[in-house]
């Protein structure tokens, strides 16, 4: 039914395109500076950076404003990779602020030292999939390319497993083994493992002067050394990087430009420099600079920032060939609405008078909770009363509207288990804010005015 | 449906382009997760799957309502992207960390030129599945490192998905919902019957939506609503008896049946079959046989008493029986209970646990013969509980004081008192609990009103 839309629109905007690239190869990166691209294979070349840098968070050549913290975490890495001291630290910060994007490059760099690039064994763990200790063993095993040497053993417990796999990474003479970075990504939730055993395992070798190990946890949990049982915070080292973003706006307004403009070594130079002088006009517009101080007393990590910057950038297409302050305008609009003011625009009118009367029943008696025939009554009230367009609904009309409620998650029960309390009596609470239920009657389509009413009044 | 109109509707245009903008071309990234959401048959599931088979870009579909174990989704993620061999390899109980190594090594043997999409319908229930696998989807492109995108398309906003300590913030993405003047009466109008015309139709639509849009603006529903009741509609130009021009009678005609559609198939009461059926009927008052229990649920005649009794005594407080069953009960305290904060009203808190002696003693008062106490009088009462009508409260082993609590309406009570022949004296005790429950000295008019309707039962 959609078929000639979408096409009409994805041809609009891609240009032919979408049938034009059916084979693997892309459109090369000529040597050549001289060769000018087309207008709509410039706009899709932009395009592909662009978005390989803001969603597939390709790493950055280097990291912005966590100078130190790089050089602490490669010297830390280059004391074990090349001289074989054992380590454990933790890089400890919220979500967005860049904690895997340090580790990559610290650990690009340090793959580039001779020394280290034949030595040093890389094994990653992620708390989200390895969700078990023996799943992390199995792991281990596979990422050590130890699975023949383990063959079909059985082992009494996980530190001989471990012991076994560490022995066999030693190389012919006794003396020397090989160096292992142990990664583990979601670092508090290896503590929620039975008895922490691979915490315990691992930070245990680090501690001992078997074989050279670093153990580099990622956690956004500031409190994560409280998740640790004693004889596990015992043998970690206390060593710990925070990431707290420390950037001013100015700084910030230049990472943007950054991330936004395209790199000297484009194909197509009289392409990238328009490109980039629109970017720098855009950044200079007064507009545009609220926006990003919006967004920047928001939250000052780069991802919410990038989300930003690719619903403005995916509007770029052969039609529209330059970012212009309207897309960062719509691309501002679409992050900061109110998603409950969205779903409250969607409800039928019985199904707002009865959110109505929660809300007068909330301010009424101060927030506690209510059940469906309070709310019967207080509906009952205005139909009587005040009403003069709203028909006089039967109750049982009236209670599917209610279980349409509970069913968007708008109306909670208050104690969500299993009681043996009629439908009708069960205790709710209502999800929404006085001043959400307000904000949406005024954008509620074709608001009868008496239902207006009766929300501001004051009290029922 | 197959139409060749063009959209004419502005805001559904602007939702598809956003939609398509959010796609990548070949050869390039798009962002790791996007979250859809808006209301049930505003088109989520369709316009993306329209896009996905249109474009022809390699997706994966699943209905987290089908998935019972996680295992069932990677297996069909795996089957879509890589042929059912695959997904053979999965083993018995796949966990994350397994589907996560195939993904990997069959995507190093098939590497993505296009951007790869999961789509997961209905996916507020991947919140009761592991408590990993909604993050590790959202950031799925970081772990498999491979061009793929997930899409999420749900009814519930984002806030109620988001896990304790956070997790990868997708793009949000709101589906509006139509409007009643352009959009639903035009998309209603499409499955219109090819004998008649699109205006008479959509004058159908107009009367239809005039009654059940202030109730429900879910699609579904009305355009079942606008299938079943049509024939009856056009009864009257069948007949002769009105032309396509008198919108007026064929209103007059229709409005009833529309009101009576709204209490028995729109509430589900009685299936479209029966619906259908009593249509064919010609006989205006059958009686529908409805789901409720007050319509079809025949007790025996003891066993309406103690209903009733039970009613009263959970929604009487104590201290009243004395008033309202004894013959003379001397002088009347005068107590503050009128005075009580409307919120606690029995009618609105639900009805108390009473004592089995309490019942019984009620009970007797209320039955208009000598009943002797004999078991088939409390088996009845057992009864009544495996039915359900009343409920006991307590532990089952408390054998010499059981407590129990009456779980019907008073619409049941009405209907089953009906049924008996009662007489005034009690229709009197239910008004006086409507009186005492309801604050009477606010309500007097309605209350009036409510006795005299008892009484004209």
């Amino acid at each position: 039914m959609w078929t000639p839309e979408i096409r009409h629109v994805a041809s609009r905007k891609y240009a032919g395109q979408w049938r034009e690239i059916t084979g693997p190869a892309p459109v090369k990166m000529s040597k050549r500076r001289s060769a000018a691209l087309t207008g709509a294979q410039g706009i899709s070349l932009a395009q592909k950076l662009l978005r390989e840098r803001l969603c597939h968070q390709k790493l950055p050549d280097q990291p912005v404003g966590l100078d130190s913290q790089y050089k602490y975490l490669l010297e830390l890495l280059r004391r074990t990779a090349v001289h074989g001291e054992s380590n454990s630290v933790l890089i400890v910060g919220p979500r967005g602020s860049g904690k895997t994007m340090l580790l990559g490059c610290v650990l690009r760099e340090l793959m580039s030292l001779k020394e280290a690039q034949k030595n040093v064994l890389l094994v990653e763990l992620n708390g989200l999939l390895q969700t078990d200790d023996k799943i992390a063993l199995k792991e281990i095993t596979r990422q050590l390319h130890l699975e023949n040497v383990v063959g079909d053993k059985v082992f009494g417990s996980f530190a001989e497993n471990l012991a076994f796999l560490l022995e066999a990474l030693k190389k012919g003479d006794k003396s020397s083994s090989r160096p292992v970075l142990f990664v583990l990504d979601e670092f508090d939730l290896f503590a929620h493992h039975k008895n922490q055993t691979l915490l315990y395992n691992l930070l245990d070798v680090s501690q001992s002067a078997q074989t050279p190990v670093a153990v580099l946890g990622l956690t956004c949990r500031l409190d994560v050394l409280e998740l640790l049982e004693k004889r596990v915070k015992s043998r970690f080292s206390h060593r710990q990087i925070h990431l707290f973003s420390s950037l001013s706006f100015a700084q910030y307004l230049d990472v943007v430009r950054a991330q936004l403009s395209l790199p000297p070594d484009f194909p197509d130079p009289k392409f990238s420099d328009e490109w980039n002088h629109s970017v720098t006009k855009l950044c200079e517009d007064k507009t545009v600079e609220e926006i990003l101080r919006r967004n920047f007393n928001g939250s000052k990590d780069f991802r919410s920032l990038h989300s930003l910057l690719f619903l403005a950038v995916s509007r770029v297409s052969v039609s529209h060939s330059t970012l212009r302050e309207a897309d960062l305008i719509e691309a501002w609009r679409l992050i900061s609405v109110d998603s409950k003011a969205n779903v409250l625009h969607g409800l039928s009118i019985l199904e707002l008078c009865l959110i109505i009367a929660m809300k007068h029943l909330n301010d009424t008696y101060d927030g506690e909770p209510f059940n469906f025939q309070m709310v019967h009554n207080e509906f009952k009230k205005f139909i009587q009363r005040k009403s003069h367009s709203i028909h006089k609904f039967e109750k049982p009309v009236v209670m599917k509207a209610f279980e349409h409620l509970l069913q968007l998650e708008l109306v909670r029960p208050v104690d969500s288990g299993v009681c043996k309390v009629q439908r009708e009596y069960q205790l709710m609470r209502l999800m929404l804010e006085h001043g959400q239920v307000m904000e949406a009657l005024q954008k509620y389509p074709q608001c009868p005015t008496d239902v207006k009413q009766w929300a501001l009044s004051a009290f029922g | 449906m197959s139409h060749q109109k063009s959209f004419q509707y502005a805001d559904l245009l602007s939702v598809l382009e956003r939609v398509v903008d959010i796609m990548s071309a070949p050869d390039q990234y798009s962002y790791p997760s996007v979250f859809i959401y808006g209301h049930r048959a505003t088109g989520k599931s369709h316009v993306v799957l329209s896009i996905m088979k249109d474009l022809e870009l390699p997706h994966a579909s699943v209905d987290c309502v089908e998935c019972v174990s996680s295992g069932l989704l990677f297996h069909q993620v795996l089957s879509a992207f890589f042929g059912p061999d695959a997904a053979a390899l999965l083993p018995r109980c796949p966990s994350l960390s397994d589907f996560v190594r195939l993904y990997k090594q069959m995507s190093s043997n098939s590497p993505a030129t296009q951007t790869r999409y999961i789509i997961l319908d209905r996916a507020e229930r991947m919140r009761d599945m592991d408590f990993s696998l909604l993050p590790a989807l959202l950031r799925l492109q970081e772990l498999v490192n491979d061009n793929v995108t997930v899409i999420l398309l749900s009814e519930i906003v984002w806030e109620k998905f988001r896990p304790n300590t956070g997790c990868f913030e997708p793009l949000l993405f709101h589906f509006p919902d139509y409007s009643k003047g352009k959009s639903l009466v035009q998309i209603l109008s499409w499955d219109h019957h090819p004998s008649y015309t699109p205006e008479l139709y959509a004058s159908y639509i107009n009367i239809l939506l005039g009654v059940f849009f202030s109730v429900c603006r879910d699609l579904r529903e009305l355009r079942h609503l606008a299938v079943l009741n049509f024939s009856k509609f056009c009864e009257p130009l069948e007949k002769g008896e009105a032309k396509e021009s008198d919108i007026h009678k064929l209103w007059k005609n229709i409005e009833p049946h529309l009101q009576r559609a709204m209490q028995t198939v729109y509430l589900r009461e009685v299936s479209s079959v029966q619906w259908e059926q009593q249509q064919m009927d010609e006989k205006e008052a059958t009686t529908l046989r409805v789901l409720s229990a007050h319509a079809h649920i025949e007790l025996p005649y003891y066993s309406k008493f103690l209903l009733i009794a039970a009613y009263l005594a959970s929604f009487n407080p104590a201290r009243t029986d004395r008033r309202f069953f004894l013959k003379s009960h001397g002088k009347i305290r005068k107590t503050n209970f009128l005075k009580k904060h409307e919120k606690t009203s029995n009618h609105l808190l639900g009805p108390k646990p009473f004592p089995l002696d309490r019942l019984m003693a009620i009970f007797y008062s209320v039955v208009d013969s000598r009943v002797a106490p004999t078991a088939s009088v409390f088996s009845q009462i057992s009864s009544l509980v495996t039915l359900q009508l009343l409920s006991q409260v307590g532990h089952d082993d408390q054998l010499d004081s059981p407590k129990y609590k009456c779980s019907v309406s008073l619409d049941f009570i009405l209907a089953i008192s009906r049924c008996v022949c009662v007489c005034v004296r009690l229709l009197d005790l239910l008004a006086l609990s409507l009186v005492i429950q309801s604050q009477v000295v606010r309500q007097e008019r309605s209350l009036f009103t409510a006795v005299s309707n008892l009484h004209l039962l």
